[in-house]
């Protein structure tokens, strides 16, 4: 089992919190995996990314090679597209499509979907708004994360497992809220 | 069994703890903050009672650390490479008094500058220094060399550096700790006189810095951390160290055919690359950062032998090493995916929304306006970003400090009024020293000392001077009636306008503290007050 993995999005938007939940997932599972994040500069509202690898053999590079990445998990529509030279030639793509503007040269929308539907394997979905449906605006990042958990060898339970250890000291509506999160985004059907 | 999921930041620092570290001392500088920051939250350092707060700047981090040395307890500091140019010089003399407690430097190079102002090569400074260091490849080995770096430091009586580099420093992985040392007890070094570099001392101590480098020669033959491996085919012999190892391997899921010098101790094995260098035709160089040891191995005549490496552009001579530019240079096959499509533009950081340094910045802005440009001399931080659109008020940007002490040699050039941006940390890290040369001199310069309580750009460490600017600036002699504390707030924009005016016609030392807290660090105040 491998499985290299980007995480995308903008500084702030809480790729953190998914790279954490696959790690805790990860290490539960037994696997070994190198999780190389941004720090200092960039997250003041820059683009971040983090590679994430995951593999039941000793992993050397903390850095995922060129078009090697199984999956590109993005909170961003824009900044999925960014990390394509790493995406290979099977891999899957999910995103939000909320965008995140903070740039006066951010490209339309439309654009970008029609780069999207250039990808073979894209799920491509409003996470924001289908967190605010559940009333937790702030869980856009694990709806993405819950669209992408079929692609990545690592069963459900275990994630939500993970989510209990990540946010329980925040206590249990912020538990709850962010697996209903995770859920919602598995379940969804374009 | 892995029983730990660490930063390579942090395992250095767990390393360290468990190897009977007895104080950190440090100032935040990315990538090297979370190693300090792991020791203030560590339940097992609490216990322990190891010293963990933050310094003002990396000299005095490295002088107290040194001192702790002294008083024979293990002690570390760490800091970011431009941090060490900072403390060079209790670095270049410590090697020379030696010391007495472990005592180990860690020193995290940004090669790529992904936050810092250059990518200087930290090796560079052990090898000056004469001082010994280690380079991990992954976070187990920096684990582990925390405890071979103290023991080997006290069996040499020699600091140790430690260099990484942003990828490791902020890459996770699963660590397995070893039994955790107890600390030293005081114990002040035997002979009294040792670390007293008057001329007569420090001729005698500068003989035996050189007589020990054999010694560690010998040891870094002989380290677990400087690896052969052997491999049939010698068309080519690969010298790699620290993190570059991972990028190699990644790149032979099935073993390399090539011989294999793995470095991660210096100074180098002499042996061991005589031998790698004699049994293959060609040799390729993988380092991370400066073709440091690329360089020693072409000596000033080249060598006789084709070296490989970031000086023949086998890889790109600046940057940070990928597995990518490693498989171009071993001519391996890349797969990249599609290419980034045109439209994505970049997204570089920004001031965030709310920011107290955007209402300064206005300020000063429009009560520049009927001045010529380029008289804002600045410094290292958040308001850094004040230099890109949409506001661009600032010239300058190029050591913590240089802010006061460029906008005083401009005033003397006659370029007044000059004006200096710094924010409160970086001020009291080394604006204090240039603060006092403007009042000797009674320079013209209007000083901002952008004051939002925190070390922000790091995330949001204590300010060394925080609580104290007005009273530093009327101790070092500003004249009070020209400190001036300002709320920036677009309420208050006109007036902050005004009282800026003024100050800019002043003859003499002006300072301005525009007040208002990091919008990010009020926030988190305002969820634990929540909580
Ligand atoms: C010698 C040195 N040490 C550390 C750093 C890293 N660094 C850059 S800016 C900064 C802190 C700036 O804090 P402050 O001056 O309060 O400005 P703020 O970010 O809060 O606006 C630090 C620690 C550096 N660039 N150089």
């Amino acid at each position: 089992m491998k499985k290299d993995i980007i995480l995308a999005g903008v500084g702030g938007q809480g790729i953190v919190s998914i790279a954490a939940t696959i790690g805790y997932a990860a290490v539960a599972e037994n696997l070994f995996f190198k999780q190389s994040e941004v720090h200092g500069m960039s997250q003041r509202g820059g683009a971040v990314q983090s590679h994430f690898r995951l593999s039941d053999k000793e992993i050397f590079s903390d850095l995922i090679p060129l078009g090697k990445a199984d999956i590109i998990i993005s909170v961003e529509p824009m900044e999925a597209l960014r990390y394509l030279p790493w995406l290979s030639k099977n891999g899957w793509l999910v995103t939000n499509t909320e965008p995140y503007i903070n740039i006066p040269d951010y490209p339309s929308l439309d654009s970008i979907m029609t780069e999207f539907s250039k990808i073979q394997n894209v799920i491509a979905l409003n996470a924001d708004k289908i967190a605010k449906e559940l009333k937790s605006s702030k869980s856009a990042n694990m709806v993405v994360l819950g669209a992408a958990s079929p692609y990545l060898d690592i069963k459900f339970e275990q994630l939500e497992k993970a989510i209990h250890t990540l946010f329980g000291r925040k206590g249990e509506k912020i538990v709850e809220d962010n697996i209903k999160a995770l859920r919602a985004g598995k379940d969804y059907k374009p | 069994m892995m029983n730990l999921v660490l930063l390579g930041d942090e395992a250095i620092a767990r390393g360290a703890i468990d190897a009977g570290l007895s104080g950190i001392y440090a100032y935040p500088g990315t990538p090297s903050t979370e190693i300090t920051e792991y020791v203030q939250h560590s339940k097992e350092a609490k216990e322990g009672k190891v010293h963990y707060t933050w310094s003002a700047n990396e000299k005095t981090a490295m002088e107290s650390a040194l001192g702790m040395s002294y008083a024979g307890k293990r002690a570390m500091c760490a800091m970011k490479h431009v941090g060490l140019n900072v403390a060079a010089d209790v670095f270049m003399n410590s090697s020379i008094t030696g010391v007495n407690g472990g005592f180990i430097v860690v020193s995290a190079d940004d090669p790529s500058m992904h936050s810092s102002q250059n990518e200087q090569d930290s090796r560079y400074y052990g090898k000056f220094a004469f001082i010994p260091m280690l380079e991990p490849c992954n976070q187990q080995e920096a684990y582990d060399m925390m405890h071979y770096g103290f023991d080997f430091s006290e069996k040499f009586e020699t600091p140790v550096l430690v260099r990484i580099t942003t990828r490791l420093a902020h890459s996770r992985a699963g660590v397995t700790p070893k039994t955790k040392k107890e600390q030293n007890s005081v114990k002040v070094p035997d002979d009294l006189r040792r670390y007293v570099l008057i001329p007569a001392n420090a001729r005698k101590r500068y003989k035996i810095l050189l007589e020990k480098q054999a010694g560690l020669e010998t040891e870094s033959e002989n380290s677990v951390f400087n690896t052969y491996y052997d491999g049939k085919d010698k068309s080519l012999g690969i010298i790699v160290c620290g993190i570059a190892y991972n990028y190699l391997m990644e790149n032979f899921e099935n073993g390399i055919p090539y011989p294999v010098l793995k470095i991660g101790q210096y100074p180098l094995p002499r042996k061991k690359i005589e031998k790698i260098f004699n049994e293959c035709n060609e040799i390729l160089v993988l380092e991370d950062g400066y073709p440091f040891v690329e360089e020693m191995l072409n000596g000033f005549f080249g060598s006789e032998k084709k070296i490989r490496g970031r000086l023949d552009a086998s890889l790109p001579r600046d940057g940070e090493l990928n597995p990518d530019l490693v498989a171009k240079a071993l001519n391996l096959n890349s797969s990249q995916g599609s290419a980034i499509p045109a439209l994505v533009a970049n997204r570089p950081p920004q001031l965030c929304d709310g920011c107290s340094h955007i209402d300064a910045y206005k300020a000063l802005n429009e009560a520049l306006k009927d001045y010529t440009p380029g008289r804002v001399l600045s410094d290292i931080g958040c308001y850094t970003l004040g230099a890109l659109p949409p506001y661009e008020t600032i010239n300058s940007c190029v050591d913590m400090g240089a802010s006061i002490t460029m906008a005083k040699g401009a005033a003397d050039a006659g370029l007044v009024p000059a004006v200096a941006v710094i924010g409160d940390s970086t001020f009291s890290h080394s604006g204090i020293t240039g603060l006092l040369d403007c009042v000797n001199d009674k320079t013209p310069v209007t000083i901002f000392i952008l004051d939002n309580g925190i070390t922000a750009m790091t995330g949001g460490q204590f300010s060394p001077g925080h609580g104290k600017l007005e009273d530093i600036c009327k101790g070092v002699g500003v004249e009070p009636e020209h400190i001036h504390v300002l709320n920036p707030l677009s309420r208050h924009h006109e007036e902050n306008v005004k009282i800026i005016k003024q100050e800019l016609e002043y003859n003499g030392v002006s300072v301005i503290i525009p007040r208002r807290i990091c919008i990010v660090e009020s926030r988190k105040m305002a969820k634990e007050r929540k909580k």
